[in-house]
């Protein structure tokens, strides 16, 4: 965390510009006051060892292009914002994938699995803002053709504002675990335990449920915790397109307007989920695999 | 997704089956979670509704916001957004009517003097606690404005008022400001200087009025909510959900409540992207949005009725005057300004309709001493003419002793609009001047860094109004102005200014900014490119709607619905 903090630091001070210039430029004297203001005045490495104290009291200061709201504040107003639509995504895509990809399995090389691996390929190298303009087209299209406002175009608040946003950004990650759970659940199916299982007169229902799925979807599990990570904060754009008051559009605007304490909050804040993320999956293993367990 | 049927009978029939048992397990865990979310939702708040952009029963109209007000203390707010919603929310001593005339507001009648002025206050002003408005108000508003503490950016704008100055450059205490209110509903101005202008000032965000146990009883987060504010326009702010929705609903106490005919003016749309917005219009969700170039056509295509309006500022390539740049030449200069064609720039380039080729820095819409500036003042018409340019070129590279004049950097935005203006001008020297220029694209902040440093030989450079007065613009290049980024300086250009700063007779002030305008074409201080228009569409019940150059834009005071579709 404090090697998060420290290399951020660094590497926001030494881009050109800083946070206090503008479109107009301001008097020498306006300036100055702005400085003082937020204790830009001071030399650089009294900033850090500032920062740094209050950080450690959990406090990351003002923003500066919010001016009156302090980043604890910016982050818990938004991030639940993104962490629900995140959750749905995940919810999707890991769902989707799991399910298409044990599909895809199941009818190797046959045309189903065909289909599916082209749309999965597709749904890999397309990136999320063309499947968010053309899901919010469609939903104008569908509105349109019924007379009646099915789903909302865009906005935040109520759970049919969430679903097309959050199938849009959960499709890449779905298209990825599918083609995951596709690869390992071929290794698992021929897999002498499954044989076994097979042969000492399991009902398939048990075969397929507790021992090829049950194997097949570990790798999967794994990558999990990065997707949730990716997800959450990879939301910008489709945050931007459907109006989502989440925190990926503070997070981008703050690095494009310097927004030093905003820079510094969200990229602390992100760095100790995703860590805390891997950490929540290393515990989920062992729920799925008692193999880690006994370990 | 779920309910797909395998169409052939295979060996793992009953694998398939055991997926389609999952699948209906993972939608009663979905329907779930939908509750739960649903559920949770109410708990962050922010609520876009379904409501469509018009409703006439309620006298609702939605809206989109582009982004939200980084906050709402008038004495610090500098955008656009914060200023349209301010200008619903608060008035000034005066403000500006449908026709664009200065109109009486809280003051309902005013006097100016050379030195100074006298504002009355109607009876009926009130703060949206009930609390009559008062000069004392508006007296710490500008005290607050100008304390250095506060680091306002438009502290500037109340130079004029005397010690003004020094109290923003901390010279002087705050109560020394000559600005006095002699009872509750007299308040007595003294000036600087005299400022022709001042009665235009007035109308300004940063000239609105705070009522000072409010402020104070904010403890610094004055602005900061929709709570944290105290309103005597014609609307108040009832929710303001960070990032997500604002609404405005009529004032009440409002003293002149009656003209005000929408009830709710709902913006719980907040987004950037132009496309989201023409989708929440195709939807009917909002009722106006912006266009650009891509939805132009689109909104062609679909017959909607396109209104176009100039948003009143200018855009111009500005020069390096620093010596040790070569666009410090005059001859170099005066050839880039004989093959510059704004009018091949807005046509066949922009393509946008309202864009007017630029002329002058000074745009179309200022009023002159009678009638419009450009008009008493016409800039000069610039011919292009290539082999003319080629004569200043050669001249050019004598003075500077090259063979080939080096290449010329061009700093530029990074958005798709300026990618687009920045390659038009090194395709167009190029091909005339045989010139190379070398296009240098930053982001917002480093651009401004390059451009304070100095470090370009022209830059991409535009600027809006202030106030509805040609000075806004004519100080641009004195070479005081921290906005001179190219460090311009000539003398006589300087004195022009403060023969226009400091006088009261309009035709002394108006023959100053015409000189002005002259030197700027006769030093080639500025490439004229474009003034910049802006395409909308609107549902047609929506009537009444200003939109404005200088001041709250668009101003939704004075709308109203009508039932006719």
């Amino acid at each position: 965390m404090w090697f998060i903090a420290t290399t951020t630091f660094i590497a926001m001070h030494a881009v050109p510009g800083d946070p206090l210039t503008s479109e107009r430029a301001t008097t020498e004297q306006i300036r100055k006051n702005l400085e003082e203001r937020y204790g830009l005045d001071r030399p650089i490495f009294e900033q850090y060892l500032i920062y740094m104290g209050n950080m450690t009291r959990g406090d990351f200061g003002i923003s500066f292009t919010q001016q009156n709201r302090r980043v604890n504040d910016i982050i818990r107003d938004h991030f639940p914002v993104s962490a629900t639509l995140g959750i749905l995504a995940i919810f999707f895509a890991s769902l989707g994938g799991i399910l298409w990809g044990a599909l895809t399995a199941l009818y190797r090389n046959r045309w189903p699995d065909i289909a599916i691996m082209f749309l999965v390929i597709l749904g890999i190298s397309v990136p999320s803002f063309v499947f968010a303009a053309l899901g919010q087209l469609a939903l104008v299209n569908v509105n349109t053709a019924l007379g009646v406002t099915l789903l909302p175009v865009a906005g935040w608040g109520t759970v049919r504002h969430m679903i097309v946003p959050s199938l849009v950004l959960g499709l890449g990650t779905m298209a990825f675990l599918t083609r995951l759970m596709r690869s390992s659940m071929l290794e698992i199916m021929n897999a002498d335990f499954v044989r076994t299982a097979r042969a000492k007169g399991l009902p398939p229902t048990r075969v397929f449920l507790m021992h090829q799925l049950r194997n097949a979807v570990l790798p999967v599990v794994t990558v999990l915790g990065p997707a949730i990570a990716a997800i959450t904060t990879g939301g910008f754009v489709v945050e931007l397109i459907f109006a989502i008051p989440g925190l990926g559009r503070y997070f981008v605007q703050a690095v494009q307007q310097l927004d030093y304490t905003v820079i510094m909050g969200t990229t602390v804040f992100y760095g100790a989920f995703l860590v805390s993320m891997v950490i929540i999956v290393d515990l989920a293993y062992g729920f799925v695999d008692p193999r880690v367990r006994m370990q | 997704m779920q309910e797909t049927h395998p169409p052939t009978n295979t060996l793992s029939r009953t694998a398939v089956n055991q997926v389609l048992w999952l699948a209906i397990l993972a939608t009663v865990g979905f329907i779930l979670l939908m509750g739960l979310l649903s559920w949770a939702s109410e708990l962050t708040g922010g609520d876009s509704g379904t409501l469509s952009g018009i409703d006439a029963d309620s006298g609702t109209v939605t809206l989109a916001l582009a982004q939200e007000p980084p906050q709402l203390d008038s004495t610090r707010s500098t955008d656009q957004i914060s200023g349209m919603i301010l200008g619903h929310v608060m008035e000034g001593l005066l403000r500006y009517d449908e026709h664009q005339q200065l109109t009486a507001g809280v003051a309902e009648r005013w006097e100016l003097r050379k030195n100074g002025g006298t504002f009355w206050l109607r009876e009926d002003a009130r703060w949206s606690d009930g609390k009559p408005v008062t000069a004392h108000d508006f007296v710490f508003a500008w005290q607050t404005a100008l304390d250095p503490a506060n680091a306002s950016e438009y502290a500037f704008i109340l130079y004029p008022l005397k010690n003004a100055e020094a109290i923003n450059t901390g010279q002087a205490p705050r109560d020394q400001l000559s600005v006095w209110a002699t009872s509750d509903r007299v308040l007595e101005v003294e000036l600087e200087r005299p400022t022709a202008h001042f009665n235009k000032l007035v109308a300004f965000p940063t000239y609105y009025p705070i009522r000072e146990d409010f402020y104070i009883s904010r403890d610094g987060r004055y602005g900061s909510d929709a709570e944290d504010l105290l309103y005597n326009g014609p609307f108040q702010l009832t929710r303001w959900v960070h990032g997500a929705h604002v609404r405005l609903e009529k004032n009440p106490d409002y003293w002149d409540h009656e003209r005000i005919r929408l009830n709710v003016i709902d913006m719980p749309y907040v987004t950037a992207d132009t496309t989201a917005s023409v989708n929440l219009f195709k939807d009917g969700a909002i009722a106006t949005t912006g266009l650009d170039a891509e939805a132009l056509d689109n909104a062609l295509k679909l017959r909607w009725k396109i209104s176009r309006f100039q948003d009143g500022s200018v855009f111009y390539l500005d020069f390096n005057f620093r010596p040790e740049r070569i666009t410090s030449n005059y001859n170099l200069r005066k050839a880039l300004q004989l093959v510059n064609d704004p009018s091949e720039l807005v046509y066949k380039v922009i393509k946008i309709p309202g864009y007017q080729p630029g002329v002058s820095l000074f745009p179309g819409w200022l009023n002159g001493v009678d009638g419009l500036f450009r008009q008493e003042y016409p800039p000069p018409i610039i011919q292009p003419n290539i082999e003319k340019a080629l004569q200043y070129l050669e001249i050019a590279k004598q003075e500077l002793g090259v063979n080939e004049i080096p290449p010329l950097v061009l700093l530029t935005g990074d958005s798709p609009f300026s990618n687009k203006h920045a390659e038009y001008y090194q395709n167009l020297l190029n091909r005339t001047l045989g010139l190379e220029v070398k296009i240098d694209k930053q982001i917002f902040k480093q651009r401004l860094a390059k451009m304070t440093a100095g470090d370009f030989d022209m830059v991409a450079a535009g600027w809006g109004p202030d106030f509805d007065d040609p000075l806004t613009f004519a100080d641009l290049y004195a070479s005081w102005n921290r906005n001179n980024r190219g460090l311009y300086i000539n003398p006589e250009l300087d004195r022009l200014v403060r023969v226009a700063q400091n006088s009261l007779d309009p035709k002394t002030r108006m023959d100053a900014f015409g000189a002005i305008q002259s030197i700027l074409y006769e030093d080639v201080v500025i490439l004229n490119n474009y003034e910049r228009g802006i395409v909308y569409v609107r549902d047609s019940r929506l009537q009444g709607v200003v939109r404005r150059a200088v001041g709250a834009d668009p101003d939704y005071t004075n709308a109203y619905i009508t039932t006719a579709p």
